[in-house]
């Protein structure tokens, strides 16, 4: 059966999206990316070295022209700050989308969410393609989707923190009643089951870093990644049972002895 | 003349345009962005946009970054 995920025309083969922070080397970067099965790989914006110019380049290992490339504004944490990030990131690319973060707290990493608010509705109509990192608060979502998000991307714990989804019952209601838009879960993914989980709640993606930069095997991380999203989402597709507190015998009592 | 570039304060010798800063810094203009006082220059003006004494220059390009631009270690930087 048919299930991609198409976001403002461009389909996607995979539901699980990559960062690709925090990794020993390029080298493992690209190995990982590629066991994880991503075809989006979320980059930063930052200064080019310009006394060393024989240092690597990221896009030597990740071929821009097999992943969709999607710059974050990672770091920023002021609305101007994230504007300015925005517009150099869509000049050094190829493309409109822009992760969009504004940060308002440096010890959880929080979404300055009113920040958060006032630039996706500026990128917006500057023709991004926007994908905020936002809190798991639905009415937040809704209003980012009224903002011209081309998706939301709550958050299931603080970045890095690998506590996983903590919020199920608002991820639920943000995908259930909230916004139209897709939901990509964003941040807090710590193991394979915790993007399942995500992926059962009924999220469209699930993006992740350090949960599989961090793991003691990257590349076989990348990979349990995968088959818990694909999971996760037939999962989801198939509709779980209803729980119950007693137990339903599954054989038939019809022809016991 | 005296440019700031990406936060330090270099002469450069033949460098009036963006096009021939990135030029003699042998930086490839496909890959980064050029800001200039703070206003960013399309690649298709890099050729026109005249560099003056004092101007403040920011050369980017992306590295490895994920929901916290957590960057890859080795990358020279």
């Amino acid at each position: 059966m048919e299930d991609k995920l198409v976001i403002r025309g461009i389909e996607f083969e995979s539901r699980l999206w990559v960062g690709t922070g925090k990794y020993r080397d390029f080298e493992e970067t690209k190995k990982a990316v590629e066991a994880s099965g991503a075809d989006v790989v979320t980059v930063a914006v930052r200064r080019v070295n310009i006394t060393d110019r024989n240092s690597d380049n990221l896009f030597d290992y990740i071929d821009p022209k097999k992943y969709k490339i999607l710059p974050n504004t990672a770091g920023c944490y002021t609305v101007e700050d994230a504007l300015r990030y925005s517009r150099l990131a869509r000049e050094a690319g190829i493309s409109d989308l822009i992760k969009l973060e504004v940060i308002g707290d440096e010890k959880t990493l929080f979404p300055d969410t009113m920040g958060l608010l006032k630039a996706t509705e500026i990128l917006a109509k500057e023709g991004f393609i926007v994908f905020p990192y936002t809190n798991d608060d639905p009415v937040m979502a809704k209003r980012l989707e009224d903002a011209g998000a081309a998706a939301v991307m709550p958050l299931g714990a603080p970045i890095g923190s690998g506590l996983g989804i903590r919020n199920p019952y608002n991820l639920r209601i943000i995908i259930e009643t909230a916004v139209k838009v897709p939901v990509i879960v964003d941040a807090g993914v710590g193991t394979a089951s915790d993007a399942a989980i995500a992926m059962e709640l009924g999220c469209d993606a699930v993006l992740v870093n350090t949960g599989i930069a961090g793991a003691k095997d990257p590349l076989s991380m990348a990979s349990a990644m995968k088959h818990a999203v694909i999971a996760g989402r037939l999962a989801c597709r198939a509709g779980r049972i209803q729980r119950k507190l007693y137990a339903t015998a599954s054989s038939p009592i019809e022809g016991m002895l | 003349m005296r440019l700031k570039i990406n936060g330090e304060i270099r002469e450069v010798l033949n460098a009036f345009t963006v096009k021939e800063l990135l030029s003699e810094l042998k930086i490839e203009s496909g890959r980064v962005a050029v800001e200039v006082n703070l206003t960013v220059i399309r690649k298709a003006d890099h050729e026109n946009c005249r560099l003056n004494e004092g101007d403040a220059v920011e050369i980017v390009n992306f590295v490895g970054g994920g929901e916290d631009g957590g960057q890859t270690r080795n990358q020279g930087h």
